[in-house]
């Protein structure tokens, strides 16, 4: 089933920089979730000329679906380079779906301190939440059919793309 | 539950269901460990050092013989991974051995543990017990007679891959008692396996086992010949009770040719480190200078081999 074809993600990309500039400031610590969302957050924290080194997070040992699937295999160390006691937080993410990564990505990041707040930006916003969690700054809502899923890739020459895959 | 009968550490997906021993494991699985290893090591280092991924799971330290150090690091493990421990110490009568380490694992199955960690002087203990529990039940060897203590080999592998990074260009060398030493079997596995190209075993002919070379050794009798150009020096613990199997004439002499000095540590390359799986025994497998000295990596090791047993759980108990 053909939907609409799939946005740029370079626009995407342009026009989320846009919406955060007035809203995220320079001591803000802006944290991409892997593997899509640390591409994201890395083009981001250049563009908006955020001091604060770059912070990343895999939610692996967070999932909820730990117990029917099992460990992810190829989990990546989570670096926070920053306090993130008392600090706002800018989570970064490719694909926003159900809101399970983002849940286990809150978890997380209180493991390592307080924070003063967290806002949450997605590239593309595909609906279909499973819990009560709100992107701030999203590049595009898009639907798509059901068992199609949507996935960011980085070409070799840094350049991001959304590709559509069919179950 | 379906296990390979030649190798049941493994399930019909090839993933790991029981840690017993290195030997029999593919690359793969061991790299896993070692990469998920180094995400736990960030954890460790964090203001809450816990994750929840072993949240509501009793792991069972089930230790026939005694230990202070890996039952404390595989402990800290588990409640780190939010798992509820609980530590036996048994006392086992020999007469009694097969039967009794059986009836215990069914005892403590019908509570509800959902891992055993077993330690066993008897060297397939693991093996036997994971043969017998319920196949939701998880099995990790913590050193099982002179036969394998793969969570040691593993650690040592991390520790070896954070100062060098590539395995696969080293020149490794084994100090010491071989012949009785499951952490020697398990590196000597783990090296091999992951690629590493030169292996040398170094010790007295009497604590040499018959046939080494067919694991793809290089033996050594002389510790100065054997540690000309090695990246890593790996010294295993003299145990004491060796001594008295006239196998050594004394500590003192075995310090003499197999000790490790800082005048025999210089024969090694410059940037060469030192390890040890712990207790030291200062003044008979090692000098206090080179324990304490700038090649030492004892005590990360200690720091990642928790890391190392946060790795191996939780990849388990997801399988």
């Amino acid at each position: 089933m053909p939907g609409t074809p799939l946005p740029d993600a370079e626009e995407l990309l342009a026009a989320l920089t846009d919406q955060m500039r007035s809203h995220v400031g320079p001591d803000c610590g802006l944290i991409g979730i892997h593997t899509g969302g640390v591409w994201l957050a890395e083009r981001l924290h250049h563009a908006l000329g955020i001091k604060v080194p770059l912070g990343t997070l895999d939610v692996s040992f967070y999932r909820d679906d730990y117990r029917k699937i099992g460990l992810h295999r190829d989990v990546k160390p989570s670096q926070l380079p920053f306090d993130v006691e008392g600090r706002h937080l800018v989570l970064v993410d490719d694909v926003l779906y159900t809101g399970r990564t983002i849940r286990a990505a809150l978890n997380e990041l209180f493991d390592y301190g307080r924070p003063a707040s967290i806002r949450l930006a997605a590239l593309v916003d595909r609906g279909g939440r499973e819990l009560p969690i709100a992107p701030q700054f999203v590049g595009a809502a898009i639907t798509l059919a059901p068992g199609q899923s949507v996935e960011l890739q980085r070409a070799g020459s840094g350049r991001l793309a959304l590709v559509l895959h069919e179950a | 539950m379906w296990l390979d009968p030649s190798n049941p550490q493994l399930n019909k997906n090839g993933e790991l269901h029981h840690l017993l021993s290195i030997e029999g494991l593919p690359a793969n699985v061991l790299w896993q460990i070692l990469d998920t290893a180094r995400s736990f090591v960030g954890v460790t280092q964090r203001e809450v050092k816990k994750v929840p991924l072993l949240r509501g799971k009793a792991v069972f330290n089930l230790f026939f013989e005694p230990s202070t150090r890996t039952r404390t690091t595989f402990e800290i493990a588990a409640k780190r991974l939010s798992a509820d421990v609980i530590n036996l110490a048994i006392n086992v009568s020999s007469q009694t051995k097969g039967e009794s380490v059986l009836d215990t694992v069914a005892n403590l199955s019908a509570m509800q543990a959902d891992m055993f960690i077993v330690r066993h002087a008897a060297s397939g203990a693991p093996y036997l017990i994971a043969r017998h529990v319920a196949p939701e039940i998880h099995v990790i060897n913590a050193g099982d007679g002179r036969h394998a203590h793969p969570t040691q080999g593993l650690l040592d592998m991390f520790t070896i891959r954070h100062y060098k990074e590539n395995l696969s260009n080293l020149r490794v060398a084994i100090v010491g008692d071989i012949l009785h030493s499951r952490v020697a079997r398990s590196q000597i596995h783990a090296l091999t396996t992951l690629g590493c190209p030169e292996i040398r075993v170094i010790g007295p002919r009497t604590l040499m086992p018959s046939q080494v070379e067919s694991l793809g050794v290089h033996v050594y009798e002389d510790m100065r010949q054997g540690l000309k150009g090695v990246d890593v020096v790996m010294m295993l613990r003299l145990q004491s009770e060796r001594m008295q199997g006239a196998l050594l004439p004394s500590a003192q002499e075995f310090f003499k040719y197999y000790g490790l000095t800082e005048d025999k540590l210089a024969l090694a390359r410059p940037d060469a480190i030192v390890l040890h799986p712990g207790p030291m025994n200062r003044g008979v497998e090692i000098d206090s200078s080179v324990a304490d000295g700038a090649h030492s990596v004892i005590l990360p090791q200690v720091t990642f081999g928790i890391a190392i047993r946060m790795a191996v759980m939780s990849i388990l108990a997801g399988n």
